[in-house]
């Protein structure tokens, strides 16, 4: 048995409702997928840790892309969480029999196909199952390159993971598509609504919450055991967690790009560049922050703000000129 | 980020595997390709996992010492902290914190064991010892 619409992607949210679109007859890019549900932002939420780390975010939450994209395309989802494992699996191996592709929520850490440095406690990984065969099931995982399988005892354990972001056995399951094509307005209002995101006066979000996060590193104490895990943590967020480079900024750029040929929106083929430029910076920011980390350079939080704040600067007038273009 | 600048660094923490990222080919655009990995990402994730395995170690050598209890080597090495296991297993931290203490832990009933076992994905004979 196999999944015709896998198709390998950086982030596994928009690769997972881009692939489960597509299988539902309506061809989507990933790019296409993460723009149009306006999951680009930025967020530094130091009240929440993760392992004693704030959390830091390039994109919307957990769940945004797929309702977003839902209410982008007026397409109908179907959710469902779980009270046990065993009701999880039972409705699981029901929508399977009937042929259905199920998105599903997911722990990292219980996925034993996951590279082992990979495994940390993160419950909000997505993935479609397509398929059973006797005690393993079948599963497209968009930020593997091949499908791939996992057996029933540890994908139940991956989906009823507690902790923060908990799946509660989450599943998902297209009901119906609403408009099969994508339009420039859909386009138009998600790109509004991004520009806004990251321009909100809210001192935690978007070019804000960049500039916050600049103030927090330039008061490290660089000789500090603790800076050094600090502001690698940034660079894990911005570039290990699925965000095909650079904080969801390059891939942001390929979904301004693949906009651009739409009727009227011609003029988002030079913020796409833009974007990428922008994009670069960010993967600066991350080579010289670790550099800094493996002690191949003099830990030094003052220049590493600078870079921050740079970028906040760049950003605030990318998203200015972007939402002047559409207005 | 252009497609000849994709790092293909072949990361250890990737074990094999390649991920998606985003660039531009010669034409000007915007393609997913698979990467093999860049050392920046293999440095900012080797260190989260060595502290975390530092924290194993310690939590290792306080058991050697009868300063603390297998539990508390465990919870690291399952890579979570008191706040996860507390929520894994809806017990309170203060009392685990308590567990932690090894003439407390040789004493606690199966059941508890049990609900710690269950949570961290091992057994109970498993979770009364170091490997």
């Amino acid at each position: 048995m196999t999944f015709a619409h896998h198709r390998h992607a950086a982030h596994c949210e928009s690769g997972v409702v881009s692939n489960l679109i597509s299988h539902h007859g309506m061809p989507i890019s990933e790019a296409m997928a993460f723009g149009l549900s306006a999951a680009l932002s930025f967020a530094y939420l130091p009240f929440i840790k993760l392992s004693g780390l704030p959390l830091i975010a390039y994109r919307q939450p957990p769940g945004a892309i797929i309702r977003g994209l839902a209410k982008s395309l007026a397409a109908e989802f179907r959710f469902e969480t779980f009270r046990t494992p065993a009701a999880g699996q039972a409705r699981l191996d029901e929508l399977l029999g009937q042929g259905r592709v199920v998105g599903l929520q997911t722990s990292v850490y219980w996925l034993p196909y996951f590279p082992e440095d990979m495994r940390f406690h993160f419950n909000a990984h997505n993935l479609l199952v397509y398929g059973k065969e006797g005690n393993e099931y079948l599963i497209s995982d968009p930020v593997t390159e091949q499908t791939v399988r996992c057996d029933a005892d540890a994908l139940s354990r991956a989906r009823f993971a507690k902790g923060l972001l908990a799946p509660k056995g989450l599943l998902y399951t297209v009901m119906k598509l609403g408009q099969a094509i994508i339009t420039p307005q859909a386009v138009r209002k998600a790109i509004l609504k991004t520009c806004r995101t990251m321009r909100a006066p809210i001192p935690i979000i978007g070019v804000r919450g960049i500039r916050m996060l600049a103030n927090k590193v330039a008061k490290l104490d660089p000789a500090a055991r603790a800076s050094s895990l600090f502001v690698g943590h940034i660079i894990r967020m911005q570039e290990e967690i699925g965000t095909g480079g650079a904080g969801f900024r390059f891939l942001y750029a390929a979904f301004l790009q693949e906009a651009a040929e739409l009727s009227g929106m011609a003029v988002l083929a030079g913020f796409s560049e833009r974007l990428m430029v922008i994009g670069d910076g960010w993967r600066e920011f991350a080579l010289a922050t670790a550099r800094m980390v493996k002690g191949r350079d003099a830990m030094n939080p003052i220049k590493l703000a600078d870079l921050l704040r740079d970028l906040s600067r760049q950003e605030e007038v990318f998203f200015r000129d972007l939402k002047m273009a559409l207005t | 980020m252009d497609l000849n600048h994709v790092p293909q660094e072949g990361n250890k923490t990737l074990a094999g595997h390649k991920k998606a990222v985003y660039a531009k080919d010669a034409g000007g655009h915007i393609v997913a390709v698979a990467s093999k990995g860049w050392e920046v990402e293999e440095i900012v994730t080797s260190q989260a996992v060595e502290e975390m395995r530092a924290l194993a170690d310690n939590a290792r050598q306080n058991v050697l010492n009868d300063l603390s209890a297998p539990l508390e080597y465990w919870m690291y090495a399952r890579r979570m902290d008191l706040l996860l296991l507390a929520q894994s297993t809806g017990i309170w931290r203060w009392r685990i914190r308590r567990h932690f203490r090894p003439e407390i832990f040789a004493q606690l009933p199966h059941k508890m064991l049990a609900r710690y076992a269950e949570a961290l994905g091992i057994t109970i004979e498993e979770l009364q010892y170091l490997p």
